[in-house]
């Protein structure tokens, strides 16, 4: 049965839903083992046995998180030697999926990002050129990495548990010598909304938002949607560059996206043409956001979007 | 490196500033994947710089095709650099690289030694465009085209054969067609409520 490890950077007090998405996947595959690195607090140690782990790999340096990608990809190198397994799996964030590409030439292993499935064969499934195609794709090599979008499989605990055993794994001490160092780091302020990667929902607005997201905010927290931009919204400096949705931001697939005040050129719609239903808002009845909208209104988004949230509110007493 | 069309992509960067182009260019390389892509320029790099190695290789974040951002960070690893990817704000003190790089719920700044390799956003900076004066000037600048044989890669290694991993089928999706369109007559936020209840999505 292949062997496959499941690599969680700094898993905190609590898996996040794209780690267990990552573990079901694994189980469907072989036999699941998770390389970590950070603390292990005690109850995600028992969501990983819950999830049916095998074994746990922890490095033997806590260090890792000053250096950028390396390090990391140094450790997960040796920990898939030390596991022996054939295929890695990790999340898709911009790191991880660094981490993978340095990962896949230490093993000469192929690596395929933005995986939204993985058949039991190890042929993955994924989108390219902006979500216009559907492809899939497999590794040539004797060990595939495969970095998984969210909201991907439904995370489902193991028949059975299990009682990893946790082993550590050198790391290659010049690993840190030829790696950038992370000097400082400035977290940035919790909206209390959701991973916009990972939203269900997500309201997004552009140039006609004109500085004020407050309506679209309401509206987010009506229907406990993350908020997006676009480039026009993002390069004015009225929210930041992590909510910029399309080529060269984020990609999102939610189950619904209201786009307001944005015209929808080719590289926005590059980041959301795969949302199961779009919703636009836009004065200009020409936009060609409403080529591809499901539902489109030709209006003014100061007046719609609070009509919006006033009668989902009212709904819902 | 690309195609012979690719070259545009070179003269204009002379256009608009770059000294000196290079195109590597062969038709072994059809079909790389990101490992192949960066072992073809990896070579390239090590070519160029057989007698003065580069301080710094600056790279864009991503292809508009793939969209992976592997490329950066493969040609590092194959490099033994450090690199300073998705960089937003870029500086240089002597040999000491300065970097901020934003990720999802934090910013870091990322320090690193010459020499390194930098992957760029689009928050880095405005491209300049080509001016009648940088047309002209890069009349004057001179394309070396490299082939597989020059920087000594073995044409086995890249392109489809060489790649670690392949494409088995690929299919377009479906067109988005347009659904209803309204205009506001005063009560559109109700009907757009009216659209999410009968979609299931309240």
């Amino acid at each position: 049965m292949a062997k496959v490890l499941v690599f969680i950077d700094n898993p905190g007090q609590a898996l996040k839903k794209a780690s267990l998405e990552l573990l079901t996947f694994a189980r469907s595959l072989g036999e699941p083992a998770v390389a970590f690195n950070g603390e292990l607090h005690d109850g995600v140690a028992e969501t990983l046995a819950a999830y049916g782990a095998q074994a746990l790999y922890r490095p033997s340096a806590a260090d890792l998180d000053d250096y950028l990608v390396g390090p990391k990809a140094a450790y997960l190198a040796a920990a898939v030697q030390t596991a022996g397994a054939t295929i890695v799996l990790t999340e898709n964030s911009a790191e991880a999926k660094e981490i993978a590409a340095r990962l896949g030439i230490r093993l000469g292993a192929g690596v395929i990002t933005d995986v939204v499935g993985v058949e039991p064969g190890g042929t993955a499934h994924k989108s390219v050129l902006a979500g216009s195609y559907t492809t899939t794709a497999k590794a040539t090599t004797p060990v595939a990495v495969l970095t998984v979008k969210p909201n991907s499989i439904t995370p489902e605990p193991a028949v059975t548990g299990t009682a990893p055993a946790t082993v550590t794994v050198d790391v290659p001490e010049t690993a840190a010598a030829a790696s950038a160092r992370i000097t400082s780091r400035t977290e940035k302020a919790a909206s209390g909304r959701p991973d916009l990667g990972e939203a269900r929902i997500v309201v997004a607005g552009g140039r006609g938002v004109d500085g004020n997201f407050g309506p679209l905010e309401d509206l987010a927290d009506a229907l406990g949607a993350a908020i997006g931009a676009s480039r026009a919204a993002t390069d004015a400096g009225w929210i930041g560059h992590d909510a910029q949705i399309g080529q060269t931001g984020k990609t999102v697939a939610p189950q619904l996206y209201i786009s307001a005040g944005i015209s929808g050129a080719i590289q926005q719609k590059a980041g959301m043409q795969t949302a199961k239903v779009i919703v636009a808002v836009n004065k200009d009845a020409e936009s060609p956001i409403f080529e591809i909208a499901d539902f489109g209104i030709v209006g003014d988004l100061f007046k719609v979007l609070p009509q919006a949230t006033e009668e989902i509110k009212k709904r819902r007493g | 490196m690309g195609p012979a069309g690719a070259v545009n992509a070179v003269k204009k960067s002379l256009q608009i500033g770059a000294s000196e182009g290079v195109h590597l260019s062969d038709d072994a390389l059809a079909g790389s994947d990101a490992a192949a892509t960066s072992l073809a320029l990896a070579a390239a790099i090590r070519h160029l710089g057989a007698d003065t190695p580069a301080d710094l290789i600056l790279t864009g974040m991503a292809s508009t095709d793939g969209e992976t951002s592997l490329v950066p960070a493969q040609l590092a690893e194959r490099l033994n650099l450090p690199q300073v990817t998705f960089a937003s704000a870029l500086e240089l003190d002597g040999g000491k690289l300065t970097a901020r790089r934003d990720g999802d719920t934090h910013a870091d700044t990322v320090e690193a030694a010459l020499p390194a390799l930098v992957s760029v956003t689009d928050q880095i900076n405005d491209p300049r465009y080509p001016n009648f004066k940088g047309i002209m000037a890069a009349k004057k600048k001179t394309i070396t085209t490299l082939s597989l044989a020059d920087i000594g890669v073995d044409p086995a290694q890249v392109g489809r054969a060489g790649s670690w991993t392949a494409v088995e089928t690929a299919e377009a999706r479906p067109a988005r067609t347009a659904g209803t369109i309204i205009t506001d007559e005063g009560d559109a936020g109700i009907k757009l409520v009216e659209f999410l209840a009968a979609q299931k999505l309240l």
